[in-house]
């Protein structure tokens, strides 16, 4: 049994990985809270309180490129619109969120602000159960896996693929963010909802509050790692590829294509609302502009500038386009989005397999 | 006919019934006035495992935009015979294996396989090639992302579900089958190669080998000798003589060299139907052949 445990776990990364992934483990979980936690303020090994959710954006930023890069990566569908599940799961803790601050609004109701400054009297059906927490996670989990499944079983089994599908995927989430909009879908319309106040009964601008949601992130990335690699590493893993590289083939070799895309599609989608969820409370709003079909293709510029077919390489994209986003946007504003042209012209000419393929060429060379 | 296909995809019980039905007005005539048990048992002896017949290809018509690819064909093979299908470019080679693995529908006719209830031109590719018919294509097409092993653990015969798929591991016969084929098909030294970047001669031998890791009891292949020299062919001709015998074989091919090589049997298709049928030698001398075919 354990020797079989073992042979499972080598199979999903060699030593040296799981080392890699360990220390990875080690910087987010432990390092990196004590740093903010328990070194005084005043050492250089502090890390600020206000740097906190910046970086557990950025984590949950990697969740999302590592949903995408599963799917576009391994079984080669490319989506355009994996930002509306970002959403969805994003705004299903907003409705919790919304919900836990009951009579503290600007109008001291037990209805969220925007329903009472739209005068309605009672709470939409689609509400009820979003007071309680483990309800709310469950909704934002299995809501966009339901629409995820749903839209992939119609997608799949009409055969639609590679450029008809990314654009589908685009006009999805297109849709969804126009209804969204309306104030009388009862989402908070244009301005989504935030002032958030806490979450589980913790106040949400504490530290300690802000520390536990990064950790929070820091646990479902490495997580989701985990168990991304442990389908690109099993037989499933193998089979999607091959659906990817010849699906036709793989149909006469009796594989279902359609069951396989789909449980890769709706996996994915999980994890990208997991991702959401995760983000709102740190951020503090949510509102339709998360749906805005540029949101959707950025993440693909991530797992791009990555890497695709690297798990790794797709969080790392993440994490570069998005550092350089917070860093330029700050110095020099309109320069931003040149230079994310520009950095996706680069990659693609030179780098076709991202920084994680430049990174493994790199070390083929020195090692020999 | 037609009565017959409607009925198989109304249920399992009119089915069984309609089958016998459409087999018995073609095949036993006098089956068919009789009562429903006895032409349920006469179906069954018509393709049941002692039956010299493994596929039956009933009446079979395709269109494309107008133009009739296949017109009322049919066919039958023999459990263990080695079958050459010949023909013009256009003849409907290619779309006859399309529609007995599932690819393309055909507008009506049947296509059964051994002793099973069941049209296979209502099913889809991947049932089908649960059932156990093996194609391989006119390109070689192989997995080119994954290693010449990877291919053929691929290929093996079992289940093919999703959740077997994720949670399942290869058994210690799965890896000696796989090791066997390989040894077979003589890519035991290239187990961990990148198929994609294999030659082609190389390609073709490994998509036999994924058939062979498929253990399927209808074998349709497609031009197998496409690209290859005459060492590789004349060794792909025994194989392929090997394999008849256990499995039921369908090569189509345009290498007239190949097909005297290994042909038993040669059937020539024309504008989608069968224009003849028999040996080599007779179809060789056959003037109606001649003119369409072999003349040109």
């Amino acid at each position: 049994m354990f020797a079989r445990i073992r042979h499972r776990l080598l199979r999903m990364h060699s030593p040296r990985a799981w080392m890699a992934v360990g220390i990875a483990a080690a910087v987010l979980l432990l390092l990196l809270p004590i740093s903010n936690g328990l070194i005084p303020a005043k050492s250089a090994f502090h890390l600020p309180d206000y740097l906190v959710p910046l970086l557990g954006k950025f984590l949950c930023f990697g969740l999302a490129a590592l949903a995408m890069d599963l799917v576009w990566g391994f079984a080669g569908i490319l989506s355009l619109g994996h930002g509306l599940f970002f959403a969805l799961g994003g705004y299903a803790i907003g409705m919790y969120l919304m919900r836990s601050i009951e009579g503290e609004g600007v109008y001291r109701s037990t209805l969220p602000d925007f329903m009472v400054f739209l005068d309605w009297k009672t709470l939409p059906w689609y509400w009820r159960g979003f007071d309680h927490f483990p309800y709310a996670l469950a909704a934002a989990l299995l809501g966009p896996a339901l629409l995820a499944f749903l839209f992939g079983y119609l997608a799949f089994r009409s055969k639609i693929k590679g450029v008809y599908f990314s654009i589908v995927t685009q006009a999805l989430t297109y849709a969804a963010m126009l209804l969204f909009f309306q104030n009388a879908a009862g989402f908070g319309g244009n301005n989504g909802m935030t002032d958030f106040k806490r979450i589980l009964g913790y106040s949400l601008q504490a530290p300690s509050t802000r520390l536990a949601l990064f950790m929070a992130s820091g646990l479902a990335l490495l997580l989701s790692y985990l168990s991304c690699r442990y389908i690109i590493t099993s037989k499933l893993g193998r089979v999607v590829t091959a659906i990817r590289d010849a699906e036709l083939k793989s149909r006469f070799c009796g594989y279902e294509s359609t069951h396989y895309k789909l449980f890769i599609w709706t996996f994915s989608a999980i994890l990208c609302a997991l991702a959401g969820a995760l983000y709102v409370p740190q951020v503090g709003i949510i509102n339709p502009s998360e749906m805005q079909p540029s949101n959707s293709i950025e993440m693909a510029i991530w797992v791009a500038v990555g890497g695709r077919g690297s798990l790794s390489g797709a969080v790392l994209g993440a994490w570069i386009i998005n550092g350089g986003k917070s860093w330029l946007t700050a110095v020099f504003p309109s320069a931003w989005l040149y230079v994310l042209g520009t950095l996706f012209i680069v990659v693609t000419l030179f780098l076709p397999k991202g920084v994680a393929g430049a990174w493994a060429t790199l070390t083929r060379r020195w090692g020999k | 006919m037609r009565d017959g296909r409607e009925g198989i995809v109304a249920g399992a019980l009119p089915r069984i019934k309609d089958t016998s039905k459409s087999e018995a007005s073609t095949k036993h005539k006098t089956a068919a006035s009789s009562g429903r048990e006895q032409t349920d048992s006469s179906m069954q002896a018509t393709l049941s495992k002692h039956s010299p017949l493994v596929l039956w290809v009933e009446e079979i018509s395709v269109s494309f935009d107008g133009f009739k690819a296949l017109n009322d064909l049919t066919l039958t093979l023999e459990r263990g015979e080695l079958r050459c299908i010949i023909g013009p470019n256009g003849a409907g080679k290619t779309t006859l294996m399309d529609v007995i693995t599932g690819k393309t529908r055909p507008d009506h006719g049947a296509v059964y396989l051994e002793n099973k209830l069941v049209d296979l031109t209502t099913l889809s590719e991947c049932e089908i090639s649960a059932l156990g018919i093996g194609r391989k294509f006119q390109r070689p097409t192989v997995f080119g992302g994954h290693t010449v092993l990877e291919n053929c653990e691929l290929a093996l015969r079992g289940n093919k579900g999703v959740f077997h798929s994720l949670f399942g591991r290869m058994s210690k016969a799965e890896r000696e089958r796989i090791d066997e084929v390989l040894e077979t098909v003589g890519l035991s030294e290239r187990r961990g190669e990148q198929a994609g970047l294999l030659a082609h001669g190389h390609k073709q031998w490994l998509e036999i080998g994924m058939l062979l890791a498929q253990d399927p009891k209808v074998l349709l292949v497609d031009e197998p000798v496409a690209g290859m020299n005459h060492a590789e062919m004349e060794r792909t001709a025994a194989l392929l003589n090997s394999l008849a015998g256990e499995r039921t074989v369908v090569v189509v091919e345009h290498d007239m060299e190949f097909v005297r090589q290994i042909a038993r049997k040669v059937t020539v298709l024309h504008e989608g139907s069968v224009l003849a049928e028999g040996p080599m030698d007779k179809i060789q001398n056959d003037p109606h052949v001649i003119e369409v075919y072999l003349g040109a």
